[in-house]
Parts: C-alpha cells; sequence; structure tokens
C-alpha cells in the first residue's frame, strides 16, 4: 500500500468515527437542548434523562476515540487543531462535564432547587456542546492563520465569524431536532405528544438554517465545492441530503417516527461527509500561506504506524460495533423508570 | 507568569483530579465481579444487594472520571502540541487502542450493569459485569503503556520530518522539514511490541494496578467498618469487610515487593531521578533516609536520620552495605528534577505503603483471633485510611513524572562495561543526546498565551473544587442510605436476626417516604 493510499484510508476511518460520534452522542445533545423545554414535570425530566441514562458514555466514546485516532494518526493537525481552538475547547470540556455530572447528580437529591440546578446545567452543557462543535467547524471550513509550524497566529475573536457562529447555531437546530426524534421515539402519552410538536418546531427552525448554510458556504465559503467540479458524482451526497430532509416531515405525517430519526441520522451523516469533502485533502488550512496548511499527507504519522492502526482498527471495530448493538438492542423500547434509574 | 510552568501545573492539576476516579473504578470493578460470581453460585441474596451498592457507587465515580478523563486526551493537543507531534506515531497509537480496546468495552457494558439488572438474563449479567471489570483494567493497560514509553523509550527511533521541497539538483523530493533554522524530528515506532513491552512498563502496569486495587479494597474497608461501628448493616458490612481486608493486604504487600523491583528497575533506566527521591549527592555508598530535608544548594540532607548503606542494600540487594550509587553529581543542574517535590513525594508513597500493610496486618492479625469488632480504634483507622491510600497513589504518581523532569521523553543513559557508573563526559557529567529526548520546555503549544492558560487554569481549579464537593456530598449521602435493606421474604441467612428485620422495614418506610417527595436518591 503506498503512503498516499494509507493516508486516505485513515481519512476515511476518522470520518467514519465523526459520523458515528454526531448521529450518536448527536441525539444525547438534542436531547439536552430540548430537556427544560419539552418535559414539565419532575417525573418527565426523569423520563428524558433516562432515555440517554445507558448510551451516552458510550456515545462520548465515539468522541474520545476519533480524538486519540486523530492523535495517532495525523499528528501535527491533532497539535495544531486543538492548541488553536484553546479556550473554545476548554469551555467545550467544561460543558462535556456539565453534561456528565447533572445526568449523574440530579437524581441524588430530591429538592426542587438540586434538581432545577442540574437540569439547567444539563441544558447549558449540552447546547454548549453542540455549539462549540458547530463553531470549529465553520472556522476549520474557512481556514485559519498559521505559521509554518501549524501554530495558531489569530486571536479567539478571529475565528468567531459570522459563517463559524453561524454553523454553531445550524448545529444546535440540526441536534435539537435529531434529539426530538429520538425522544419521541422513547416516550409515550402526554409527553410524546407535546414532542410531536418539538418535532416539527425543530425541524423548521433546522430547515430554515439548512437553506441560509447552504447559501452562505456555496457562495462565500470557497472550499465547500471545490472538488465538485472535478468529480461530479460528489453531488450525489447533497441530493441524497435533500431527500433524508424531505423524508423527515413525510416519516413524522405518517407517525413513522423511526424513519425520522434513520432521515436525521442520514442528514447528519451527509452533513459531516460534505464538511470532510470541503476540507480534503487538508485538515486545517491556511488562510495566509496555502503552503502552510496542514494536509492528511504532510500531517500524517509513518505508514508503519498507520499500518499498525489498520490492524487495531481491524480487530477492534467489530467488537465496538458488537457490543453498541448489543446495548442498544438491550435498552430498546420505550423508557420505563426503574430502581436502578436517574 | 510562564507559560511553561502554567501548562504544567494545569496538567498536574487536571491529571490529579481524574486519577481519584480511576482507581475507585478498576478496584471497585473486581470487587464487584468477585461478589457478582459468589451471587451466581450461591444465590444468596446479600450477594445481589452487596453488589447494587457497589455499582451505584461505582457509577457516580465513573461518570465523573470519564468526563475528566477527556480533558487530560484533549489536553495533549491544546496544552502540549510541540509534545504531541513529537511523540504522536508512538504515544497516540496507544491512547487510540485505549479507546477502541477498553472504553468502549467499559461504558458498553456498564449501561448493563448499572440500569439493566432486570432486563437480562443472570448470565449475561455477570458476563457484563467480568467485561466492565476487564475494560477498565484496559484502561490502565494503555495509559500505563504510553507513560512507561516517556519514562523508558523503546521499540521507536528519532527521525528527521520529511517534507516536499527542491533537491540539490533542482528537482522536487522528500527533503528534510527545516522551520526557522530548527530541523524537525519526531519518534516513530520501530517495533510495536518493543515500545508497548518497554524497559518498565511491565512494573509499572503491576504497580499502578495493584495501587488500583488497594484504593478499591480500602474503599469498601472503609466504608464497611463505618457501618460496623455503627451497627448498620452487619451481614453486609460483614461480608465486604472480610473480602476487602484480604484484598487489601494481598495488594499493599504486593506494593511493597513489586515497588522494590521496579526501583531497581528506575534506577538502571533513569538514576537521575532514584538519586532525586534519596537525596543522594555523591556517587558512592547509598545511604537511606528515613526523615531529612535535602538541600539543594548544601548538596546534603538535613536533619536526616537513617541507615548507612541502606540505598545499597535495597538496589542491589547488598549485604554489605556499600556498593556505590550514582550519585546527582554525575548530572548537570539543568538535567536534574525538582529535588524536594521528588524527595518528599517519594518517602509519602513509600511510608504510606508501609503503614497499609501494618494496618491490613493488624486487621487480619486481630479477625482471625476474632476480636476485631471490639478494636474500634482499629476499624475507625480503616474508616480514615481509605484517604491516605490515596495520597499514596497520587505521590507515586507524583513522584514518577516530576522525577522525569526536565524531560517530556527521557532521553537513554548510558552505563559503563562494569555496569556500576555512567557514561560522562570531560566535565565528569552525562552527556545526554538531546535528540533522542524532548525538553518539556520545548513541548508547549506555541498557540497558547499566558493569559489564556491562567484563565484556563483558574477556571479547572474552580469547577474540579465544586465538583469534588458535590461528589463527597453526594458519596456521603449515598453510604448514609447505605445497601437497599433485603426484602423479607429475602432474608435466607441465618445470621440476619429479627432486629435488623425491624431495622430493614423501617428503612424501607423511610425509602418510600423518599419516593414519594420524588422518586429515585
Amino acid at each position: 500500500m503506498s503512503p498516499e493510499i494509507l493516508c486516505i484510508i485513515w481519512f476515511i476511518i476518522l470520518n467514519v468515527l465523526l459520523i458515528g460520534y454526531a448521529i450518536l452522542d448527536g441525539f444525547d445533545l438534542g436531547v439536552g437542548i430540548v430537556h427544560p423545554f419539552a418535559a414539565k414535570t419532575d417525573t418527565e425530566r426523569r423520563l428524558v434523562m433516562n432515555s440517554i441514562g445507558p448510551l451516552w458514555d458510550g456515545n462520548e466514546v465515539w468522541l474520545v476515540t476519533f480524538g486519540g485516532a486523530l492523535f495517532a494518526m495525523f499528528p501535527n493537525a491533532y497539535a495544531s487543531i486543538f492548541s488553536a481552538f484553546y479556550l473554545p475547547f476548554v469551555l467545550l470540556l467544561f460543558a462535556l462535564i456539565f453534561r456528565a455530572v447533572s445526568l449523574e447528580f440530579r437524581s441524588k437529591r430530591t429538592s426542587g432547587a438540586w434538581r432545577s440546578f442540574w437540569d439547567f446545567l444539563f441544558f447549558l452543557g449540552s447546547t454548549l456542546s453542540a455549539l462549540l462543535f458547530g463553531v470549529a467547524v465553520g472556522a476549520l471550513m474557512q481556514g485559519l492563520n498559521i505559521s509554518e509550524l501549524g501554530d495558531y497566529q489569530g486571536t479567539l475573536l478571529d475565528m468567531v465569524t459570522p459563517f463559524s457562529l453561524l454553523v454553531g447555531l445550524f448545529t444546535v437546530a440540526l441536534l435539537a431536532m435529531h434529539g426530538s426524534i429520538y425522544l419521541y421515539l422513547k416516550t409515550e402519552g402526554e409527553l410524546q405528544e407535546r414532542l410531536h410538536g418539538w418535532m416539527w418546531g425543530t425541524f423548521y427552525v433546522y430547515l430554515a438554517f439548512f437553506v441560509v448554510v447552504t447559501l452562505y458556504s456555496t457562495i462565500l465559503v470557497d472550499a465547500s465545492l471545490k472538488h465538485f467540479t472535478d468529480y461530479p458524482i460528489l453531488w450525489l451526497v447533497p441530493m441524497l441530503n435533500v431527500l433524508a430532509i424531505a423524508n423527515i416531515p413525510r416519516a413524522i405525517s405518517q407517525h413513522r417516527p423511526f424513519y425520522a430519526f434513520i432521515s436525521s441520522s442520514c442528514t447528519i451523516a451527509a452533513l459531516v461527509f460534505l464538511f470532510s469533502a470541503a476540507l480534503y485533502p487538508n485538515l486545517l488550512p491556511a488562510t495566509n500561506n496555502p503552503d502552510y496548511a496542514i494536509t492528511i499527507f504532510n500531517a500524517a504519522s509513518s505508514p508503519l504506524t498507520q499500518k499498525i492502526g489498520l490492524i487495531i482498527v481491524a480487530i477492534g471495530m467489530p467488537l465496538v460495533l458488537s457490543y453498541t448493538i448489543l446495548i442498544y438492542w438491550t435498552f430498546r423500547g420505550k423508557v420505563e423508570l426503574g430502581e436502578d434509574s436517574y | 507568569m510562564d507559560i511553561v510552568l502554567l501548562s504544567r501545573l494545569q496538567f498536574a492539576f487536571t491529571v490529579s483530579f481524574h486519577y481519584i476516579f480511576p482507581p475507585l473504578t478498576i478496584g471497585l470493578g473486581i470487587i464487584i465481579a468477585y461478589l457478582e460470581t459468589k451471587y451466581y453460585f450461591t444465590k444468596k441474596p446479600i450477594f445481589a444487594k452487596a453488589c447494587q451498592f457497589w455499582v451505584k457507587i461505582f457509577v457516580l465515580n465513573f461518570a465523573i472520571g470519564v468526563a475528566s478523563g477527556i480533558v487530560m486526551e484533549f489536553q495533549f493537543g491544546t496544552n502540549w502540541a510541540s509534545y504531541s507531534r513529537f511523540v504522536g506515531d508512538v504515544f497516540g497509537s496507544a491512547l487510540a487502542a485505549e479507546g477502541i480496546f477498553a472504553f468502549f468495552l467499559e461504558s458498553g457494558f456498564l449501561a448493563v450493569v448499572a440500569f439493566g439488572r432486570q432486563m437480562v438474563h443472570a448470565g449475561f449479567y455477570l458476563f457484563s459485569v467480568y467485561m466492565v471489570a476487564m475494560g477498565s483494567i484496559f484502561s490502565a493497560i494503555w495509559i500505563v503503556v504510553a507513560n512507561s514509553w516517556q519514562q523508558t523509550p523503546a521499540g521507536h527511533h528519532v527521525v528527521n520530518i520529511m517534507r516536499e521541497g527542491t533537491l540539490p539538483d533542482g528537482s522536487t523530493g522528500m527533503i528534510p522539514w527545516v522551520v526557522d533554522g530548527v530541523l524537525q524530528r519526531r519518534a516513530e515506532i520501530v517495533n510495536f511490541v518493543e515500545m508497548v513491552f518497554n524497559h518498565s512498563t511491565v512494573y509499572r502496569l503491576s504497580h499502578v494496578l495493584l495501587g488500583c486495587l488497594a484504593v478499591g479494597a480500602f474503599h469498601v474497608l472503609s466504608i464497611s467498618a463505618y457501618y460496623m461501628l455503627k451497627g448498620k448493616h452487619p451481614e453486609f458490612a460483614r461480608h465486604s469487610f472480610n473480602g476487602a481486608l484480604i484484598m487489601a493486604f494481598v495488594a499493599s504487600l504486593g506494593l511493597g515487593i513489586n515497588g522494590h523491583f521496579q526501583a531497581q528497575n528506575v534506577y538502571e533506566y533513569q538514576p537521575v531521578k532514584m538519586a532525586a527521591y534519596e537525596g543522594h549527592f555523591e556517587t558512592g555508598r547509598g545511604d537511606l533516609h528515613l526523615i531529612g530535608w535535602p538541600n539543594g544548594e548544601e548538596e546534603r540532607v538535613d536533619y536526616a536520620i537513617g541507615i548507612p548503606g541502606g540505598l545499597s542494600f535495597l538496589l542491589f540487594d547488598d549485604i554489605t552495605f556499600s556498593k556505590p550509587v550514582v550519585g546527582l553529581d554525575r548530572f548537570k543542574k539543568e538535567d536534574q528534577p525538582p529535588l524536594v517535590i521528588s524527595f518528599f513525594s517519594w518517602r509519602a508513597m513509600v511510608g504510606l505503603g508501609s503503614l497499609m500493610i501494618l494496618l491490613t496486618g493488624l486487621g487480619l492479625f486481630y479477625n482471625w483471633r476474632g476480636n476485631l469488632k471490639e478494636k474500634r480504634w482499629l476499624l475507625w483507622c480503616f474508616v480514615f485510611a481509605i484517604g491516605f491510600v490515596m495520597v499514596a497513589n497520587h505521590s507515586g504518581w507524583i513522584s514518577a513524572e516530576v522525577g522525569r523532569q526536565p524531560w517530556t521523553v527521557n532521553p537513554p543513559v548510558t552505563w559503563d562495561e562494569t555496569g556500576e557508573d555512567l557514561v560522562v563526559g570531560a566535565d565528569g557529567k552525562v552527556e545526554y543526546n538531546e535528540a533522542e529526548g524532548l525538553r518539556t520546555e520545548n513541548s508547549i503549544s506555541a498557540a497558547v498565551t499566558p493569559a489564556e492558560a491562567l484563565t484556563s487554569l483558574i477556571l479547572f481549579v474552580i469547577l474540579y473544587i465544586a465538583l469534588t464537593a458535590v461528589w463527597i456530598f453526594v458519596l456521603d449521602r449515598k453510604i448514609r442510605t447505605g445497601p437497599v435493606p433485603l426484602g423479607p421474604d429475602e432474608v435466607h441467612d441465618d445470621a440476619y436476626g429479627m432486629r435488623q428485620a425491624t431495622i430493614d422495614k423501617q428503612h424501607a418506610r423511610l425509602s418510600s417516604d423518599d419516593d414519594e417527595k420524588g422518586g429515585a436518591v
């Protein structure tokens, strides 16, 4: 295998990990975003939290593995991106901590103030995580001002552009919709009826953002369509994406929430794909000097390490997929509160 | 403030906080596996209830462990970008393997263990418990492999980073990458197995796992000793205490024995670290200082009380107490680790470790005599011992990591042909090959400003202090509430008396009151 092929394979594997994370932890974060609004009583809020209770930390491992794989296979990209987004990522870590501990702590006391406090942190952590992921994606698509070594030279405010903020809000809307559909699947009765409204509401917000972001990026962000002229087959992805988005309201009207969930998962996968296609072959585009850009080729680890990594993935991924399926199968169906619940 | 210092402080602080939790979950995971196995084969409900109680505590610790663990992974990139570029090829692989092999296993099956007892077959539940215990052990393996490679690198070579450029003949090709006159180099794996089993991995990993076992066992001892003192949940407390006492004794003794060999290994591969631990300034007979204050300026240990030649004995198993030990005088000032922290963290670990053996030995003795319950002072010692065991664990890591300074990747030393002294330069000092290692001061992120690092450090301190407070508060409530009492139809154990049954009923009523007030507590 030539070194270039290895780099491309690893770029694809990283994409798979990122898509896995975005779909799976995406609904956890979405659940957190709609949590305080869609669920009114304490029991409802417990139902909402327990719908992701057994799953969220397994879902977060996709992010940890993505980070580890980026570190191992493209160390220069990992170093440059993570140090460039220093304060945003510190905030992201805080948001993820808020989300984790509020799930864990909320049920440990009965007082109303205690529970409302953790409800708020759960909402804040989930929303902030989604927003920051989106801002990072938007900023990466536009590229950063970096040194020859790859160290970021701008300030925090330079990366908070209208576009990156827009992508941030877009991500919040997307995950809120994804989470609402997931919750609709997992709940029953009055709560489920209320979530029906939330599915529609979040869908329209998402649709509005989708149109704006699509227009903005195709007109003003050069990277987004750069490979489409050379590889017209790529047009298939946005077309499938539009079909998936169109299928969401159809599935909701037909009372087939599972199809709506699959469709929203597909649109997430398509968006992550379009993001990577816009970057390729860069991992971090340089705005000041294209030669400084960090690409999947110049940031790569040695071919031996990439091959060892492939062996690890070949052994590990089937295991990971088998127990992910096993766990989701075990906790299928409507969420119920038992003595082990949060 | 200096960006290097700020980044080091932040890493030290966040990793110390994080490391409260993994040992608890690794240790508890093994204990839960033991209890669930007992339950599966005996079907005695006491084991199921004990298991359920420890699972609740496990889950609480696990959530904070996961959340604070992601911080660690991110920090290599956010604060230590130069380090990440240098080691990513080697170090990153171990981290990625940890994610795939350990974290997915642990978090996936923890879902079943924590929430699924009513949903799955007993056999599958037992299997899940084993998988969680295994997953937590695997995670320790990979991170210790990565850390050991930093201490005693092996299975790699350090090479120039190649970039596309203009060759001398004018054509384009791969040439060494030079930025601002600095040749860019990094470590790459040559032999994965040698990298994984580098010179210190086995010693350090067994030490870490034994430390985790000790923390888990002392944690159980603490809570069950408290119940014994208060006369609560006697059956649960007795079972938990007896099992954990044996485990704690074995772990403590194992730590001592393993620690002895590990120290010899440290001396062989990182002699300056050992010299700093012992405040051994001059190459020659090694004295063992039991107490003292290392005086770096005067190059002596003040107020020292110790065993002359004791260090020679421990390092070489030398009964003449006289073989020469390489001292700090073989190393340049800038190549020595901070003296006072190394000296005292090492002493705290060894001293507390010895007390752990003594305490568990006494516990076993009185338990064998059958009068442990009358020795209330000893039970109180067990209640508070967990805090000191954690301090010992942390001290061990502090001595390991501070002792590695001023390097993040420690270059090797060379012994002369006698094997008794180091190969030194003209000035009598060891000449490290700078190209083989990486200094801490060269490991930081150029993109991060001191103001940013200070901001994040302050925020982490505030957040983690608040989290610690809530964690202790919630844990304390859990412990006071205790294990869910056995229902009357589940009582099979004869030792389970009338009086306890009454207490249990009362508990049940209290907890149903709680339910009315808003559910699970």
